[in-house]
């Protein structure tokens, strides 16, 4: 693949105003399909399933088979139509999107087209610099996700000079609801940075309704981002370019940038923009243009006959509605203003994703300051020597907990990071892992005051130093104490009792 | 006529071409005799009985085993089923 | 000839339930005439080879003391569109030669709870797109009132297996007429029901907003038995009705009477005058009304302005869906597969299976409905043909506030040669002028045989159609009609039908 000329990113912006827009897929975490009632395998109970094991007659496309639509599917869809601000339709149907492709068992997608079931919304997205932008949503429907294809022989996984591929059906019929965006104006310098937060706030979004895993990298949530630059002072929109398939926040941050800086590029020197699809890759950091399709653009889309209108009772989406979370900037707005902290702690949680460790932590008794300086300092720290997410290696009540232990005295801060280590580790909770570990403080002054006397009487030269007010030579007596103690004294009380005792002595 | 064959995934012979060109006509021909009468202020009737809000409790129920998945398989590995290689975009 | 193939359903049905005769005895007596007559007919694709087992199973269970159901040992033929765990499923397509379903249609599931004997898979135009049976694959079937004729279509198997006595009951599947119309040419009884009273999930889909799966059979209380069977409210099939429907049996038997015909007002289209009618048909068609009219029935004229735009409207509907409904023939998962000469990539090789899989009248359709359904024509095709559905709709509507029932002959000709029309696909697709409008508004409709045209002596059928969800008022009046006709006829009309067997006795 060739390499792309890219223009310097501060440059282009001089030039070029970048206008997006996004389609995200989420896909629903229901015990079952969108019309099938096999097990579906964006749940987590039925996540990592051997290929073809999870799949109904209607999945694979058999002869004979008919959709049947999942009503919790639908609750879902309204729910997240509703967490956006979007109007309901009174009325919403499906759609077939004819094409061919072998992850598609029936040759068509069940999809909506003209009459989607949510329209017309917005939501709040919070910049890293803490800017509140409104990102206006035209529609979110419904749909079904295809088959995963595994591309054999060539270059490993790539569909380019593959010799065969391999079909499993398991993710066909998987529920997805596609959230898109109009175009989105006067995002300027933080395009990238907004490209994230929308799709992390999307995130928050159906995490917070608890309708999706909202894991990007097992492809919960798949973000295509459109990207087009029109020059300034210029009205008509410029040819878009569509990545898809972004499937992490950085990432997303990173296409944007690079499409900016390709098509940035392109323009200045007098070229055009071809509108296609591009595909990301991970690896290099770039884009690159996929195969144009005769067919791309003819899906025959007619009102599916096996499938009848979706019209909710106004009670049905009022009950929906009642049952919202707060939206994710309003409740960032008031976590920060509860906790306390300044802009810069606040964003250190939020864009390290872990406003819900933290407000969870909080919740089960830790003081917001140590609950923050937990998971941004410790947890994050060893979340990144592991490569995984913070959120994933302990529980808010074991973070709370620990800090219990560290508040009570029983722990030092120095002791509280082996027990993290051992709760991380899976030995349990952080008093299991005190006990199993002996990691406790050792705070019975009788048995520190013998250590204290014995080390004293060893280095009586130092004895006679403290005792002459030369107060720093206690550091060698205290030394000797907690190698004694094997660490597991707190040191300041230590210190305490050896000037006490060089006095008494 | 080439591009419908291309849409329809169907490898059509050259007489295949002429004879079908010469029955689009049929299609114009019923579409000038529907629209004698398919006026605006017609609404459609996309199922002849109508119905709504038709929906399955979200509850597991009979799937298939991988062998009924797989009993038809015109060629199969690894518990999958295996296609000639694709040419084109991953959608 | 074994006489236990003579029997109608509901006779076998009751010589079974006294233990007069066994399940294995009948299915044997059905199985030895199809090994007598199928060479010549052609209904079958496919034999059961263990519908003997099948019948010794229910023979067991009754000896038991089993309470079985009213039909149970009683065979039954099942259309190839209809996908069975046991017997491959083609729907009359090379492309699906071979292939076994994972799972039944639920048609084919509630059959053999109640204890019916599939004995075999019947022939049909591939996919069921055609009218004459000669579409199929496998080859075509002959009608057995002429084996040089065409037994209707696209259930032509069905039809001619219950008419050549190779089974009392069949299962068929009808989108503009496959059920009524091959029981028009081979003078034998086949019900459309209400647009979503029978399940379709099992059915292999030709148009999915027109299919529905129906009984054929040669009396209109065996019709009524079976469709008490395979009807009622799936959760497998979204357009399935939950309505509570009565016994169409009850309904048949309540109709053979003559009483329902008293004061019946039998709406007669003014817009189906017999211009386009072979002469034959229609002298017969008038002299069923006659023979009501005599027995009380009031016959009235009404005006149906639309139906005339129905076959225009079917086929942009029908190959727009049917497009669809067939991209799932692609070689991926089941089915033939043809790696063409060259580099092959997935996409050539499913083009050249359905290039090779596929007949020439399913290409047809589907490249016609292709066109349909292509950019920017989805709303001056598809969305105009829909419009016409509401119109016709809107004509029933008038209609049945003027009388109980529509009658209209079945089908505008005697069933013709064998090859006479297959060029001509515009004057085959005339044939289905009657039965369109009740697949287009979702009306139930009943074919049962009037008597024969003079011209050639082959079999003509009456239609009646009634208002959505009375499919009981279909099975009075016909059982009625049928009464009042065999009465006339001494017999049942079937009896003069070629024994097919050259006289020799089995
Ligand atoms: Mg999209
Ligand atoms: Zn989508």
């Amino acid at each position: 693949m060739a390499k792309d000329a890219l223009m310097d990113f501060d440059e282009a912006l001089e030039l070029f105003e970048p206008v997006l827009g996004f389609e995200v897929h989420v896909e629903l975490n229901t015990a079952t399909k969108m019309f099938s009632a096999a097990p579906n395998p964006a749940n987590e109970a039925n996540h990592g399933a051997e290929p073809n094991t999870l799949v109904a007659p209607v999945d694979m496309g058999l002869p004979g088979a008919l959709p049947v639509v999942n009503q919790e599917a639908i609750r879902s869809s309204i729910s997240l139509g509703l967490a956006l601000g979007c109007s309901i339709a009174p009325s919403s149907r499906f759609a077939r999107k004819n094409y061919f492709y072998p992850d598609l068992g029936k040759n068509y997608q069940i999809s909506q087209y003209d009459e989607p079931i949510a329209f017309e919304g917005s939501v709040d997205v919070e910049l890293a610099d803490g800017t509140i932008v409104t990102i206006p949503i035209e529609r979110a429907h419904m749909e079904e996700d295809a088959g995963k294809l595994t591309h054999m022989g060539g270059s490993t996984g790539r569909i380019q000079g593959a010799e065969y591929s391999l079909v499993d059906y398991n993710r066909a019929g998987v529920p997805l609801v596609e959230i898109v965006t109009k175009p989105i104006f006067g995002a300027e310098h933080s395009a990238p940075d907004l490209a994230k937060a929308y799709v992390a706030t999307i995130r928050d979004i159906v995490r917070g309704l608890g309708i999706s895993e909202a894991k990007l990298e097992r492809g919960n949530l798949r973000c295509d981002a459109n990207v087009s630059l029109r020059p300034r002072g210029q009205e008509k929109l410029g040819t878009r370019t569509e990545t898809k398939n972004v499937n992490s926040m950085r990432s997303v941050e990173r296409a944007v940038r690079y499409e900016i800086q390709r098509q940035a590029a392109i323009l200045a020197k007098g070229g055009t923009i071809t509108q296609e699809t591009r595909h990301w890759h991970e690896d290099t950091g770039r884009t690159s243009p996929g195969r144009p399709k005769s067919d791309a653009d003819d899906y025959r889309y007619f009102p599916e006959p096996d499938l009848l209108p979706v019209v909710p009772a106004p009670e049905l989406i009022e009950e929906l509605r009642a049952a919202l979370p707060e939206p994710p900037a309003a409740r960032r707005r008031r976590l920060k203003a509860e906790w306390s902290f300044t802009d810069l702690e606040f964003q250190d949680v939020a864009n390290g994703g872990l406003l819900d460790a933290v407000a969870e932590t909080v919740a089960a008794g830790a003081s917001p300051a140590t609950a923050r300086k937990w998971w941004t300092g410790e947890i994050t720290r060893v979340a990144n020597t592991q490569e995984r997410d913070a959120a994933d290696l302990v529980s808010p009540a074991n973070v709370a907990a620990l800090q219990k232990l560290v508040d009570a005295g029983t722990l030092t801060d120095k002791l509280a990071r082996q027990v993290l280590e051992g709760v991380i580790a899976g030995e349990g909770t952080p008093q299991e892992v005190v006990d199993s570990r002996g990691l406790a403080v050792v705070s019975d002054d009788g048995a520190l005051i013998a250590a204290i006397d014995t080390a004293l009487t060893a280095q009586p030269d130092v004895l006679a130093k403290i005792r002459d007010g030369k107060v720093q030579a206690a550091g060698a007596v205290i030394g000797a104490v907690m190698k004694a103690m094997r660490g597991q004294a707190d040191a300041a009380r230590v210190r305490e009792l050896v000037l006490e005792r060089a006095a008494a002595l | 006529m080439r591009h419908l064959g291309v849409l329809a995934r169907i490898q059509l012979s050259d007489e295949e071409v002429q004879s079908l060109t010469g029955q689009l006509d049929a299609i114009v021909d019923n579409i000038a005799k529907v629209s004698e009468v398919a006026t605006p202020d017609v609404v459609a009737t996309s199922h002849p009985i109508p119905l709504e809000n038709v929906f399955r409790p979200d509850v597991v129920q009979q799937q298939l085993t991988r062998e009924q998945v797989l009993q038809n398989a015109p060629d199969q590995a690894d518990g999958r089923f295996r296609v000639t290689a694709i040419l084109g975009e991953e959608q | 000839m074994s006489d236990l193939t003579r029997l109608t359903a509901a006779e076998l049905a009751a010589k079974l339930s006294a233990s007069e005769v066994s399940s294995v005895e009948a299915t044997q007596a059905h199985l030895d005439r199809i090994a007598a007559v199928d060479g010549d007919v052609h209904a079958f694709l496919h034999v059961s080879d263990h519908a003997l087992d099948v019948a010794r199973d229910i023979d067991r269970r009754r000896a038991a003391g089993e309470q079985l159901h009213e039909l149970a040992g009683v065979p039954l033929a099942v259309k190839d569109v209809l996908v069975t765990t046991d017997m491959p499923s083609t729907s009359g397509s090379k492309i699906l030669e071979g292939y076994m379903s994972p799972y039944d249609a639920t048609v084919v599931a509630r059959s053999r709870a109640a204890g019916l004997v599939p004995l075999g898979k019947t022939n049909m135009d591939e996919f069921a797109m055609g009218s004459s049976t000669e579409f199929s694959a496998y080859g075509p079937t002959r009608n057995p009132w002429d084996l040089d004729r065409i037994p209707g279509g696209s259930g032509g198997g069905s039809a001619a297996a219950v008419a050549a006595f190779e089974a009392p009951l069949a299962l068929g599947s009808d989108t503009g007429g496959s059920i009524r119309q091959p029981a028009h040419v081979t003078g034998t009884v086949g019900v459309k029901p209400t647009y979503g009273g029978v399940s379709r999930y099992g059915a292999i889909a030709l148009a999915s907003s027109l299919d529905q799966v129906g009984p054929v059979t040669r009396t209109v209380l065996d019709a009524g038995l079976l469709h008490d069977v395979i009807g009622g409210h799936d959760a497998n099939d979204s357009t399935s009705l939950s309505d509570a429907w009565p016994s169409f049996a009850a309904a048949a038997r309540e109709g053979a009477t003559g009483q329902v015909l008293q004061g019946l007002k039998v709406g007669v289209v003014r817009e189906l005058d017999g211009s386009g009618f072979q002469s034959g048909v229609t002298a017969s068609f008038r002299a069923a009304l006659s023979a009501m009219e005599a027995q009380g029935a009031e016959i009235v004229e009404i005006s149906a302005p639309h139906f005339e735009y129905g076959v225009a409207a079917y086929y942009l509907i029908l190959p727009a869906e049917a497009s669809s409904n067939l991209a799932k023939f692609d070689s991926v998962r089941f089915g033939m597969r043809v790696n063409p000469q060259g580099a092959a990539t997935v996409e050539n090789v499913m083009a050249a299976t359905r290039d090779a899989g596929f007949g020439p009248e399913v290409k047809r359709r589907i490249i016609l409905g292709t066109y349909a359904l292509s950019a920017g024509y989805y709303d001056a095709y598809y969305g105009s043909a829909q419009k016409v559905r509401t119109l016709i709709q809107q004509d029933f509507e008038a209609a049945f506030g003027q009388v109980d029932v529509i009658a209209t002959p079945s089908a505008p000709t005697t069933a013709f040669r064998i090859g006479e029309k297959i060029d001509d696909p515009l004057q085959m697709y005339l044939n289905d002028i009657t039965t369109i409008p009740a697949n287009l508004a979702g009306v139930p409709g009943i074919s049962i045989p009037s008597g024969l045209a003079e011209e050639d002596g082959l079999p003509v059928g009456i239609q009646f159609l009634a208002p959505a969800r009375e499919d009981a008022r279909l099975y009075r009046v016909g059982a009625a009609l049928e009464a009042l006709l065999v009465d006339q006829w001494g017999g049942p009309l079937l009896d003069r039908a070629p024994s097919l067997t050259n006289g020799a006795s089995l």
